[in-house]
């Protein structure tokens, strides 16, 4: 089993908890800082979008009451703990009485696709990419070619989505412009709903892979150029090993498990451009939900859904750490 | 580019012409004010709906010199948006990411340095808070107090953190184990001096390029949260009038200048700020400047 030792899963589970803890913990606490009371604040923005709110006195102290914000601060912090670990989220508050529960197993699958996806997508693009950047032997006019495809590296996703929304679904109609499958197509294994589930997935997929990939071909060519110079290196190519055998087995290999590392640590970052990318093309997702609660002002929805967020980001990264002393057999991290 | 002889690190191609970007945004912006009357990025203050110069909209109107970039259709000026928008989105970076610097310094300073059980906690800490997707949190805290954009980088700043403090950490772990940290401490250099005459001046690229990274990050979060309307709409923003955008169906109204003219000064931002990254990691990196 490689060097996947108790000690290091012990570790790796616990950084797990305490992530999905400090971001529920910033929730909770943050609001309750600010001046003014939640509630309070609430009405005053669905009155203001639905004119005037009868007895919103009654309702405030009622209200209050039903969530215990009368309670003392310690018990509604392990009450709301409690509620995250059930994963009871309540009622959508636009969408009454559908639980929150409901909206996001709706919309989950959706998000997980496409976040694999394009993982994998922008992780084998941007490494491959960054060795070739590296390697002698890649002809000079490939290397122009992949360099000037990396601009669009660390822009923001949405601003990439609204360019290729703009240049292919609205000026040039090569691609839908919204949702995630074909209005009226029963959701199904058939050929009909995967392929118009491929074709409605292309641009939002695009536009993540295109601001990500980049980031990991940057880190891929840093790490080969500092192995270039390793005497193993000089030591396989005095052996008269065949240079591309060199890349692959030599180079790359041992390139690969910083950018593992670099993966888990961008994935928070990218899960956000993710979100965002899901609501320019409403997208199905935990994306286009959150959009929604925002406009419908649906605050039970909007913490549902960036808990459910936080926490598969987590368990991505999770499994990230988890792969890699498999993948890493010199290190057994058993300290 | 030039002679061996003054091969100084800090004149490289990538780290200059990004520099020169970025200073091309930021004066531009700043003494755009003086050559352009910002008072036409308030509504109703021009026409409604006008493209650029030299360009015909949907309803065959032309664009007027007096509006050389176009109008949205609440009468901005788009000219005079982009002149008052652009100096806000860069002090939300500036802001926040000097305010995650400062803490990621001391952490991560403080965590190499002296190791043990503190470096455990910071580490551990630094990793768990790395992973969280911050526009969640953010979007649920903005949803309840819609705050101004100094708040607004405040509270990205709790998330951008841990990215410098691991850097520096790891850096402060390979120069304490470093010929002249080691001579100082022989030499009986007390641990103050150590830490900020010492060590501090060669730490000052990584401190650069973690301060440059963050910008472009806390840009990106500021963004995201105005792009889904959680700004504060009061003072237009760029990431603000792209929410005005799209919200009033820009894209299908075939105004492009309304969110690709703010898209494309934010493009331009991250482009400069990448590249000044890049410039940096040669500055760092010295084998990474023979690679060129």
């Amino acid at each position: 089993m490689g060097g996947l030792t108790l000690n290091y899963l012990i570790r790796r589970i616990f950084v797990f908890f305490l992530t999905i803890l400090i971001a529920s913990t910033v929730i909770f606490i943050i609001p309750r800082l600010a001046p003014g009371d939640p509630i309070q604040s609430m009405i005053a923005r669905i009155s203001e979008q639905a004119g005037y709110v009868e007895n919103s006195d009654k309702i405030i102290a009622g209200w209050r009451e039903k969530f215990g914000l009368n309670d003392p601060f310690h018990i509604q912090y392990f009450r709301y703990l409690k509620n995250l670990v059930v994963f009871d989220f309540g009622v959508s508050l636009a969408n009454f009485p559908v639980s929150v529960g409901t909206i996001i197993k709706r919309s989950l699958p959706w998000t997980i696709g496409l976040m694999t996806i394009s993982l994998a997508l922008y992780f084998i693009i941007g490494n491959l990419f960054g060795a070739l950047l590296s390697w002698r032997k890649t002809p000079f006019f490939a290397k122009g070619l992949i360099a000037s495809s990396m601009i669009f590296t660390s822009l923001p996703a949405i601003l990439a989505a609204l360019m290729l929304v703009y240049l292919f679904a609205f000026n040039y109609d090569v691609f839908p412009l919204t949702g995630s499958f074909e209005r009226g197509l029963e959701q199904e294994w058939s050929w009909d709903f995967i392929s118009s589930v491929l074709y409605h997935g292309f641009l939002p997929a695009l536009s993540i892979v295109l601001v990500s990939f980049g980031y990991f071909a940057i880190g891929m060519r840093g790490m080969m150029v500092t192995i270039e110079g390793d005497d193993y290196m000089i030591f396989g190519q005095a052996k008269g090993l065949k240079p591309f055998y060199l890349l692959l087995r030599y180079q790359v290999r041992n390139a690969l498990l910083p950018q593992m590392t670099a993966l888990a640590l961008s994935l928070g970052v990218i899960v956000s451009g993710q979100v965002l990318v899901e609501a320019v093309f409403s997208y199905r997702g935990l994306g286009s939900v959150i959009l929604q609660a925002i406009l419908d002002l649906d605050y039970t929805v909007i913490q549902g859904t960036s808990f459910i967020l936080i926490m598969i980001t987590a368990l991505a990264v999770l499994f990230i750490d988890l792969l890699y002393p498999l993948i890493d057999p010199r290190i057994s991290l058993s300290r | 580019m030039l002679g061996s002889k003054f091969d100084n690190p800090w004149f490289n191609f990538r780290l200059i012409s990004g520099a020169l970007i970025i200073g091309f945004i930021v004066f531009g912006s700043l003494l755009g004010r003086f050559a352009w009357n910002p008072e036409l990025s308030v509504t109703t203050s021009s026409p409604l709906n006008l493209p650029p110069y030299g360009f015909v909209n949907l309803r065959k109107q032309e664009g007027v010199l007096e509006h050389p970039l176009g109008t949205d259709n609440s009468g901005r000026d788009m000219l005079a948006v982009l002149i008052v928008g652009t100096p806000r989105t860069l002090s939300i970076g500036l802001i926040a990411a000097g305010a995650g610097m400062l803490i990621g310094g001391l952490l991560g300073f403080s965590s190499g340095f002296i190791g043990g059980r503190w470096d455990d906690f910071v580490r551990v800490f630094a990793d768990s808070t790395i992973t969280i997707p911050a526009l969640a949190v953010l979007i649920v805290i903005q949803s309840l107090f819609r705050v101004d954009i100094y708040t607004m980088a405040v509270l990205i700043a709790l998330f951008s953190w841990p990215g410098p403090t691991r850097y520096i950490r790891a850096q402060v772990l390979t120069m304490r184990e470093s010929g002249y940290v080691k001579m100082a401490r022989i030499s009986g250099v007390p641990t103050f001096d150590i830490m900020f005459k010492e060590m501090m001046p060669n730490l000052i690229p990584y401190l650069v390029a973690s301060f440059i990274g963050n910008t472009a990050g806390a840009i990106l979060f500021a963004i995201g949260l105005q792009v889904l309307g959680l700004g504060s709409t009061r003072l237009p923003t760029l990431g603000i009038t792209i929410y005005y955008a799209i919200e009033s169906a820009a894209l299908l109204r075939g105004m492009w200048w309304w969110w690709g003219l703010p898209t494309l000064v934010l493009a331009v931002i991250f482009i400069g700020l990448l590249l000044v990254n890049l410039g940096l990691d040669e500055v760092c990196n010295p084998r990474l400047r023979k690679a060129d």
